[in-house]
């Protein structure tokens, strides 16, 4: 599904990514752990297409396609979804009508005709019921006046009608009390499917008690310096990101891949 | 400058799809302005007496006054005596739809504006002026049996020479400024609707204004008055081949609304903007004024101003009677080197009298915008509340937004609140809505929108669906 190769990133001229391997298969999660200033954010940007990022080596496969070259729109109608990690917000923009023309744009990309008015009402409602939001919440500006759990919610509630190939969701857990960190799991897991995989960058463990992942990987100072199964994650909660810190001093460049 | 924001630029350049001409036998007077121009139009209209002495007095004030220039505006002086004061289409005005040339049937059709009653959008009355003159009013038997008068103004004045005389010049007087008296002078034709005591005007009433022949200014002059519990719903629309000259479209708008009145006037303005360079366009300057005269009156303006390469104009409400309500809803867009200095003016003299101004400015290019208000509370106004409101929108980093609001208060149990707010399309909101698959065309128009949402909701709502389009239009680029 996705194939990192050897990425290198850099912003206004400081390396960021610095070489790094992952590949996802079909209907994986993965999770991406790592102190803050690791670049886990940095790559979750970067495969969803924001634009002020250098690439500066290496590459991404994405269903077998160069993801690198499409501009962000393209990539999201061919699947690619990234759940903010700080949505914005849209004055004046309902939820509704942003869906809607996000649902058109894939439709109008793929050759299909737009979505009837009365099959999206129904499709919108269906999956607002998904992160326990009452219909209202769709008439509403999108992230206007939301509170921080409202806004990460609404995340997941788009990613449900947009029903993506590769989700990234971005620190979805930050700032969330314990439950709406459960709703917006349970969002999550029940989106789960063979033909669609997910990468799940958080800071903390927790999250992941709630969303078991396939794979952990620990991205540290733009590497990923250890990978394992979802007991890392465990691990790393026990004793924290210290060591991974002590071990980068003792060996400069060291990374178990 | 980032390659998102270059990209934004790119987005903001239009085609002007109302740019067309039309090939008509005209009946035009040479360019020049006298006395002798004066008279001649009046008698073109075989006027009444004391309507020629009414123009030649605003006239002989206006020749005495300067042309204002304290707006936020640049533009060459201009030329009076190189516009002509009327053209008109040759022959007799048609006295029915089945007489009115083919090819100004033609003309509005293509603009969206269908004469035939069969074609026309239900529910709206539409008086068509072409240059100087109305060619065409529809559905004049259905508002006639309501009672309701709805016609060109010069027709009025034969007709109704009595009710004219009433009101017109009541609210703005002929030398009220230095447009509005040449306006007085050598205005055409427009629109006049009165509405009788307790009748709700069972369509909406619509002008559409175009101008066609070169060299030619457009004076229109509409008055409506709405008597006591009557209700009203008027929307005018309006637009302009494509020249390298600028032209003159100078008008005066007056409100009457009586005890318990309601009077809802909505402005399309899409006049020609000029090219990139900001060659050619429209100097739109004009003087809309309503009068809330009676107790509980309502007076409510909302426009949408996307076109002319000049804007300047402050539609206002004088609050007169007791508990009367005015209100400005305004969005005005900017582009390439369009300016636009406008607002409105409230001022409460009755007790108990509310205002709301809503101004969304939106600048991209190299366009001007400037919010200009004056909210003014009289000494025996007590009670008198005002809400505004003023958004600037930019886009691009060569454009400009300014606001002047001024505030008068006589009264010390006024309350006025004031809020304006200056934003930029943020890179975030654009990459968020790419993210979600919409093109960075659809999502500049998206943000757009739901920018002038409260104003576009106070249009009527046949008319809201094509605010929003041509506001795409205004902002579309090379993409798509």
């Amino acid at each position: 599904m996705l194939s990192i190769d050897n990425l290198h990133v850099r912003i206004d001229g400081k390396a960021i990514l610095k070489g790094i391997d992952l590949d996802v298969g079909s209907g994986e999660v993965h999770a991406i752990m790592g102190p803050n200033g690791s670049g886990k954010s940095t790559l979750a940007n970067v495969l969803a297409g924001r634009e002020n990022f250098d690439v500066t080596q290496g590459e991404v496969k994405y269903l077998g396609e160069d993801l690198l070259a499409l501009p962000s729109d393209e990539r999201a109608c061919k699947g690619v979804f990234l759940a903010f990690q700080y949505p914005v917000e849209i004055p004046g923009v309902s939820n509704v009508y942003l869906l809607k023309a996000a649902v058109n744009a894939r439709r109008k990309y793929h050759g299909e005709k737009a979505i009837a008015a009365g099959e999206f009402l129904k499709l919108v409602k269906e999956k607002v019921k998904m992160v326990d939001m009452k219909e209202e919440f769709l008439q509403r500006a999108v992230n206007e006046g939301f509170s921080g759990g409202e806004k990460k919610r609404n995340e997941i509630f788009q990613m449900a009608v947009l029903e993506p190939t590769l989700a990234i969701l971005d620190e979805t857990d930050s700032g969330l009390d314990i439950d709406a960190m459960k709703i917006v799991a349970d969002g999550v897991n029940a989106l789960r499917r063979e033909d669609r995989s997910m990468i799940v960058v958080t800071h903390y463990q927790r999250l992941l008690d709630y969303i078991v992942p396939d794979r952990v990987h620990v991205l540290a100072d733009g590497r990923i310096v250890k990978f394992g199964d979802k007991n890392l994650a465990l691990e790393l909660e026990k004793e924290g990101y210290g060591w991974i810190r002590d071990r980068l001093e003792r060996e400069p460049g060291a990374a178990t891949r | 400058m980032s390659a998102v924001g270059q990209d934004i630029e790119k987005l903001v350049k239009r085609e002007y799809k109302e740019g067309f001409y039309t090939e008509i036998d005209s009946d035009t007077f040479p360019p020049g302005l006298d006395e002798n121009v004066v008279r001649a139009i009046s008698r073109k209209k075989e006027e009444p007496e004391f309507m020629l002495e009414w123009r030649l007095k605003a006239f002989r004030r206006w020749q005495r006054m300067e042309e204002p220039r304290w707006a936020h505006l640049r533009f060459p002086k201009i030329d009076y005596q190189s516009i002509s004061y009327f053209s008109a289409p040759k022959g007799e005005r048609p006295k029915s739809l089945d007489e009115v040339d083919p090819k100004l049937l033609e003309t509005y059709e293509k603009l969206g504006i269908p004469l035939e009653e069969q074609k026309a959008l239900a529910g709206v009355a539409v008086d068509a002026v072409f240059d100087s003159v109305s060619v065409a009013t529809t559905f004049r038997e259905k508002l006639a049996d309501a009672g309701v008068i709805f016609c060109p103004i010069s027709e009025a004045l034969q007709e109704y020479p009595e009710l004219v005389r009433e009101y017109i010049g009541g609210v703005v007087p002929a030398a009220d400024n230095y447009f509005a008296a040449l306006n007085s002078a050598v205005f055409s034709d427009g629109s006049f609707v009165y509405i009788p005591k307790g009748v709700r005007c069972p369509m909406e009433l619509s002008t559409y204004f175009r101008i066609n022949e070169m060299n030619t200014g457009q004076f229109e002059r509409t008055l409506i008055v709405a008597e006591e519990g009557s209700y009203v719903s008027y929307l005018e629309g309006c637009t302009a081949p494509m020249r390298d000259e600028n032209q003159l479209h100078a008008a005066v708008v007056e409100l009457v609304a009586k005890e318990n009145a309601q009077i809802k006037y909505s402005t399309v303005q899409n006049w020609y903007p000029g090219d990139e360079q900001g060659r050619g366009g429209v100097y739109n300057l004009v003087t809309k004024r309503g009068a809330c005269r009676g107790a509980n009156s309502k007076i409510s303006w909302t426009q949408i101003e996307t076109g002319s390469a000049i804007t300047q104009k402050y539609p206002s409400v004088v609050l007169e009677g007791d508990n009367s309500i005015g209100e400005f809803y305004s969005v005005a867009l900017t582009n390439n080197m369009q300016q636009a200095d406008t607002g409105t003016k409230m001022i409460h003299v009755g007790k108990n009298t509310r205002s709301t101004i809503i101004s969304k400015g939106i600048s991209a290019s190299r366009g001007q915008n400037t919010y200009r208000g004056l909210v003014k509370i009289v000494k025996g106004a007590d009670n008198a509340r005002n809400y505004s409101r003023c958004d600037s929108l930019l886009i691009g980093n060569h454009c400009g937004a300014h606001t002047f609001p001024y505030l008068e208060s006589k009264n010390p149990s006024a309350r006025i609140e004031h809020e304006a707010t200056t934003s930029k399309i943020s890179e975030d909101q654009l990459f968020y809505c790419m993210q979600r698959g919409l093109n960075e065309e659809d999502a500049v128009s998206l943000i757009v929108n739901g920018f002038c949402k409260e104003v576009f909701r106070e249009l009527p709502m046949e008319f809201a669906v094509e605010a929003r389009k041509l506001l795409e239009i205004s902002l579309e680029g090379a993409v798509g």
